[in-house]
C-alpha cells in the first residue's frame, strides 16, 4: 500500500515532482514514524497501564473504605430505608435496611478482591507446578496426575464447589478452600500442554547438553516460554473467581449477613429491583469494573510476555 | 584398537549400537560403531543424512529420549576413570555434560531459549559448573564472547536471541559450549544452516579455539568438503555403519571405501562447469536392513557375493586406515568406476 501511495511522486511527469519528496526518502519517512511509535512502549503497553490503574483505583477505594466511606457498612439507618442515591446524606442511596449502599459496595470489595488475588494466586501456581511437572516428565507421573485433573472436570464445576462448602459449612475462607481444590486444574492442563510441545524445542535438549538440572531445566527454561499462557488465562480466572464469589454469595453460600460482599448485595437487591435498582446495579457496576480492569491487565501481558515482537 | 593406541585416547566408543522402536518398526540407526577420539583431536563425522551421526552423537551425551530408545556398547570417558557413559548415573552424567563434554547443534535459531537474554544465558552456562561471583560471571561471559569474536558484547548480552544473526547466534552458542571448558566437543553440523561465508567463519573459529584450549572435537557434518578442511582424522558412515576411517590425507588421497570414493567424486570441481556427480540410488532403509554389505545396492562393483555377505572393517595398507569392504584393493582400479559412472 505503501509503496503505491508514493509511486505518483516518482513520476517526473507530475509538475509535483519538483518539490515532493524522493521516493526513498518518503518511504524513509513513513517507516520512521512507525519505527518511533513502537520504540515508545508507551502505546503498546497502554491497554495493560489503563488496566493496572482501574485496579489501583479499585485497591485504593477498598483500602480507603472508612475514610470514604465515613459510615460502617453494617450500621442501620432506620429512619432512611430504601433511600435513592444522593437522598438523605447517603451518596449511592440505601438499602432496604438503610444500609448504606457506598460502604458496603467498599467494604465488600475487600472480599472479592482477596478472592480474586487469594483465591487465583494459590491456584495458579499449583496449577502451574502439577502441569510442568506432568508435562515434563509425562509416563506415570503424567497419567496419575492427568487422571486426577480429569476427576475434578467429569464433574460440573458449581455442583462441585457448593458441595465442597456444604461440607465444610458455608464461610469466606471454605469458599476459598473450595476453590483452591478445584480450579488448579484448568491451569495444569494449560500448562501441561504447553510443556509437552515447549520440551522437544533444540534449546531444551541444548539446556541437558550442558548438564542443567531437571529442576533447572524446568523452571529455567521451560517455564518462562510457557507460563505466559497461564498468567494470561489467570486474568480470566481472577474474573471468573469474582463472579463465582458473587454467585456463592448469591446462593447464600459465600459470605454471611451482615457483612458485605457483592454478589450477596445483589442478591439482597433482587427483590427491590424494580423499585429501587441501586441495590443490585451499583454493586454489579463495582464487578464489572474490576472484571474490566483484569481484563486489560490480562490483554496487556498477554503482549508483553512475548519477546519476539517487541 | 589398532595402530592409533600410541596417542592417548580420550573418548572410546565401542561396538555401540542404537537401536529405536517406532511404530513401522525397530530403526537400527546405529550399529556397531566403533571409535575413538584422542586428546587434542579433531575428528570428522560425515555421512548422508539418516546415516546415524546424530543418533551416534546423542547416544554419546545420553541425549536419546528414555522412552523407545535402546542402546547397547560402551562409550567409555577416560579421563573420569573409564566411566562408561551409556551406564552411569544420572547425576554423574550431569556433572560431566557441560564440564567435560559440549554440544553444539544444527540449528542456532533454536538451540537458545527464545525468551531469556543471551547474556543471560552465557551467564547459567558459566555459572553452572564452578562457583563464582556475579560480577566474575559476568566478566567471564564477557570475555568468552570477546573470544568467540561478538562486537560490542557488553550490549549483545542485553539482547534476546532473535536480535541476532544465525551466524552471531552460533558464535554465542559456542560461547555457551566452551563456558566450562570442556574436554571435548560434538559438533552436530554446527554449519550446515548457515551460509557459505559465515561458515567458512565458524569453522575456522572453531578450529582455531580447538588450537587454543587443547580440547578434543568430533565434527559431523554431511559435507565432505568441510570434514577435509577441518579434521585429522574421518569417519565415513553409512546405513548406522562406519565403512571408512582413516587419517584425512589418506581418505581423500585413496579411498578404499566405493561409497568414500563416490562421495569425494560427488565434490563439485572448482573451475569446469559441468554435469554433478552423484551417487546413483536412495540410502537403505534402516528398519530392513539387507543382509550383506548396505551399500550394495547402489555399489558399481557389487558383486552376488556384496549382497549376501557382510563383512567386518579390514584394515589396509595404511596406519588406522580400515574399510568395510571385502574388495576394497580393486577401488583403486578407477577403470571399472569411470564405465559404471558414466551409464
Amino acid at each position: 500500500m505503501t509503496s503505491q501511495r508514493f509511486a505518483g511522486g516518482s513520476g517526473g511527469s507530475s509538475p509535483r515532482a519538483s518539490w515532493t519528496l524522493h521516493p526513498s526518502e518518503a518511504l524513509l519517512k513513513v517507516a520512521e514514524r512507525t519505527a518511533k511509535r513502537s520504540r515508545s512502549t508507551g502505546r503498546r503497553r497502554m491497554v495493560l497501564i489503563i488496566g493496572l490503574a482501574m485496579l489501583g483505583i479499585a485497591i485504593l477505594a477498598i483500602v480507603g473504605a472508612p475514610l470514604l466511606a465515613g459510615v460502617s457498612p453494617i450500621k442501620i439507618d432506620v429512619l432512611h430505608p430504601l433511600s435513592p442515591p444522593g437522598t438523605g446524606g447517603h451518596l449511592l442511596g440505601t438499602d432496604q435496611f438503610g444500609r448504606d449502599v457506598l460502604a458496603r459496595i467498599l467494604y465488600g470489595g475487600r472480599i472479592d478482591l482477596a478472592i480474586a488475588f487469594g483465591a487465583t494466586s494459590v491456584t495458579l501456581v499449583f496449577g502451574t507446578i502439577v502441569g510442568l511437572v506432568a508435562g515434563y516428565f509425562g509416563g506415570w507421573v503424567d497419567n496419575l496426575l492427568m487422571r486426577i485433573v480429569d476427576l475434578f472436570f467429569a464433574f460440573p464445576f458449581l455442583v462441585l464447589i457448593i458441595a465442597i462448602i456444604a461440607m465444610l459449612g458455608p464461610s469466606i475462607f471454605n469458599m476459598f478452600v473450595a476453590i483452591w481444590i478445584t480450579s488448579w486444574v484448568s491451569y495444569a492442563r494449560i500448562m501441561r500442554a504447553q510443556t509437552i510441545v515447549a520440551k522437544k524445542q533444540q534449546y531444551v535438549l541444548a539446556a541437558r547438553a550442558l548438564g542443567y538440572s531437571r529442576m533447572r531445566v524446568m523452571f529455567r527454561h521451560i517455564m518462562p516460554n510457557t507460563v505466559s499462557a497461564v498468567i494470561v488465562f489467570s486474568m480470566v480466572d481472577a474474573i471468573g473467581n469474582i463472579i463465582l464469589a458473587a454467585s456463592l454469595g448469591f446462593l447464600g453460600l459465600g459470605a454471611q449477613p451482615p457483612s458485605p460482599e457483592w454478589g450477596t448485595m445483589i442478591s439482597d437487591g433482587q427483590n427491590y429491583i424494580l423499585s429501587s435498582w441501586w441495590i443490585a446495579t451499583l454493586p454489579g457496576l463495582a464487578i464489572v469494573f474490576v472484571g474490566v480492569a483484569f481484563s486489560l491487565i490480562g490483554d496487556g501481558l498477554a503482549d508483553i510476555l512475548r519477546p519476539g515482537d517487541r | 584398537m589398532t595402530a592409533g593406541e600410541r596417542d592417548t585416547a580420550l573418548l572410546s566408543v565401542r561396538d555401540l549400537r542404537t537401536y529405536l522402536a517406532t511404530r513401522h518398526g525397530v530403526v537400527r540407526a546405529v550399529d556397531g560403531v566403533s571409535l575413538e577420539v584422542r586428546e587434542a583431536e579433531v575428528l570428522g563425522v560425515v555421512g548422508e543424512s539418516g546415516c546415524g551421526k546424530t543418533v551416534t552423537c546423542r547416544t554419546i551425551m545420553g541425549l536419546m529420549p528414555r522412552k523407545g530408545t535402546y542402546s547397547s556398547g560402551e562409550v567409555i570417558y577416560h579421563p573420569r576413570g573409564e566411566a562408561n557413559l551409556l551406564t552411569v548415573s544420572q547425576k554423574e552424567l550431569q556433572r560431566l555434560r557441560g564440564s567435560q563434554l559440549a554440544m553444539i547443534f544444527q540449528d542456532p535459531m533454536t538451540a537458545l531459549n527464545p525468551v531469556r537474554t543471551v547474556g543471560d544465558q552465557l551467564i547459567e552456562a558459566v555459572t553452572a559448573h564452578a562457583r563464582m561471583s556475579r560480577e566474575e560471571a559476568h566478566g567471564r561471559a564477557i570475555s568468552l564472547l570477546v573470544r568467540v569474536g561478538i562486537p560490542a558484547p557488553d550490549q549483545r548480552m542485553k539482547d534476546y536471541p532473535f536480535q541476532f544473526s544465525g551466524g552471531m547466534l552460533q558464535r554465542a552458542l559456542i560461547a555457551i559450549a566452551l563456558a566450562s571448558e570442556p574436554k571435548l566437543l560434538l559438533a552436530d553440523e554446527p554449519t550446515t544452516s548457515l551460509d557459505v561465508i559465515i561458515q567458512d567463519q565458524i569453522l575456522s573459529l572453531l578450529l582455531e579455539l580447538q588450537r587454543d584450549t587443547g580440547m578434543s572435537m568430533i565434527l559431523v557434518s554431511h559435507d565432505l568438503a568441510v570434514i577435509t578442511e577441518v579434521c585429522d582424522r574421518i569417519v565415513v558412515m553409512y546405513g548406522g555403519q562406519i565403512v571408512e576411517e582413516g587419517d584425512t590425507a589418506t581418505i581423500i588421497s585413496e579411498p578404499r571405501h566405493p561409497y568414500t570414493r563416490a562421495l569425494l567424486e560427488a565434490l563439485p570441481q572448482g573451475g569446469e562447469r559441468g554435469q554433478l556427480r552423484s551417487i546413483p540410488g536412495a540410502p537403505p532403509s534402516l528398519i530392513d536392513a539387507p543382509p550383506g554389505c548396505r551399500f550394495a545396492p547402489r555399489c558399481p562393483l557389487a558383486t552376488d557375493e556384496c549382497s549376501s555377505w557382510a563383512t567386518e572393517l579390514l584394515d589396509t595398507d595404511g596406519p588406522g586406515h580400515r574399510v568395510r569392504c571385502w574388495r576394497h584393493q580393486e577401488v583403486r582400479g578407477s577403470a571399472t568406476w569411470q564405465a559404471s559412472d558414466s551409464a
